[in-house]
């Protein structure tokens, strides 16, 4: 369910649709780009009502809907 | 106290339009400028140093503060290009400037430098008197050497800025300032000796789109300042598209952000100091100085016009 909105959220981000794998790289696949991971941490923020610490704003972290999943699953 | 009394630069003579340097680096000339907002820089000449790029921008500091060198108790140079480990260009430009009175010290920073070395010299000022902050870099003798990092190089150029800072006398006060750094990221944007620079952009970009405008935040509202109430944001020129990203979270129109990247491209610590002296529109009311770089060190000082003495 959690990945459902992760991959919305992305998708508004990118905006375009995404269909990728779970496991894909979301920068490789030209869904997400430095300022577009910005907005996604930000955008992660609002929507779990968590706050990312600056030592957890690493790009590999972030790097696939499964990697973000697991990481807000922590946070949250 | 510690106010704002001169601002100069230097750029060499050297233009470098996109389409040569995507002939040097084998890319798009339009993919440079729709990444970064740049679309010239410019070179140094192979013989034409930091310390002397620094000494043409700070002599033209002085001149615009109408402050003689031999008036200067500190000169205060940022450089992360210098050709040496040591010494550092500090005392070299304190030499060609002849400001002998002037203990010299350098700050080898990159582009942060000038943030943090005008903090300094608003330290100092007190007890020195007349401060003079230069940042110099030469950023083609690190990035144009091979292995060259293409979407690195392409983005990089020389220059110098330089600034005044005075005890008693100038156009705006210095307020107060937010400096932050973080040496878990010191391996993410780095120059090694016999290296080319090393950008981890992604943790670049990421870092200064959320430090610098927290800074920002946390200053302003210290000091009771609304953003739109500031008249310029003077930022270091690293990329035209971070400082739209930046003036969007802190809540104000890019055009807020004085910019000139599109000319000279980044020029590390010196592009701050390049732009205020390019500034044209006044230091009435609140400004906000701003940078971040390899460190990462980051942070904003916030300054306040003042009436002139006659």
């Amino acid at each position: 369910m959690k990945q459902d909105r992760i991959r919305e959220i992305v998708a508004e981000i990118a905006s375009k649709p995404v269909t990728v794998a779970t496991d894909e790289n979301l920068f490789e696949c030209g869904l997400l780009d430095s300022f577009g991971l910005t907005d996604l941490v930000t955008r992660l923020e609002q929507e779990y009502d968590i706050r990312i610490p600056d030592g957890d704003l690493n790009p590999r972290k972030f790097e696939s809907l499964d990697r973000i999943a697991a990481y807000v699953e922590e946070r949250v | 106290m510690a106010l704002l009394r001169g601002f100069g630069s230097y750029l060499p003579e050297r233009v470098v339009g996109n389409v040569e340097m995507a002939r040097l680096l084998g890319i798009e000339a339009e993919w440079i400028r729709e990444m970064s907002g740049i679309e010239n820089r410019r070179f140094a000449a192979k013989d034409e140093s930091v310390a002397a790029m620094a000494f043409r921008a700070g002599a033209a500091a002085l001149e615009n503060a109408g402050v003689e060198a031999s008036e200067l108790g500190l000169v205060i140079v940022a450089t992360g290009t210098s050709e040496r480990r040591f010494p550092g260009p500090a005392s070299e430009v304190q030499h060609l400037l002849g400001a002998s009175q002037a203990v010299a010290l350098d700050v080898p920073m990159a582009s942060a430098g000038a943030l943090f070395g005008m903090v300094q010299a608003a330290l100092w000022a007190p007890r020195s008197g007349k401060v003079l902050v230069v940042a110099a870099e030469k950023m083609s003798s690190a990035v144009m050497t091979e292995p060259m990092e293409r979407g690195t190089a392409m983005l990089f150029g020389d220059g110098a800025g330089a600034c005044v800072i005075d005890e008693h006398r100038g156009f705006a006060r210095i307020v107060d300032w937010e400096l932050g750094s973080d040496g878990a990221a010191a391996s993410d944007l780095k120059l090694e000796f016999d290296a080319p620079v090393h950008m981890n952009g992604r943790m670049v970009i990421m870092h200064a789109a959320r430090k610098v405008p927290a800074a920002i935040a946390t200053l302003l509202t210290r000091n009771q300042v609304a953003a739109g109430d500031v008249g310029v944001f003077l930022m270091h020129q690293a990329n035209a598209n971070l400082l739209a990203k930046i003036a969007s979270t802190v809540g104000v129109g890019v055009e807020r952000f004085f910019s000139n990247i599109a000319r000279y491209g980044n020029t590390s610590s010196a592009s701050m100091l390049i732009a205020a002296s390019e500034w044209a529109g006044g230091w009435r009311g609140p400004s906000v100085f701003a940078a971040f770089g390899a460190g990462f060190h980051w942070g904003a000082m916030l300054v306040e016009g003042v009436e002139q003495d006659a």
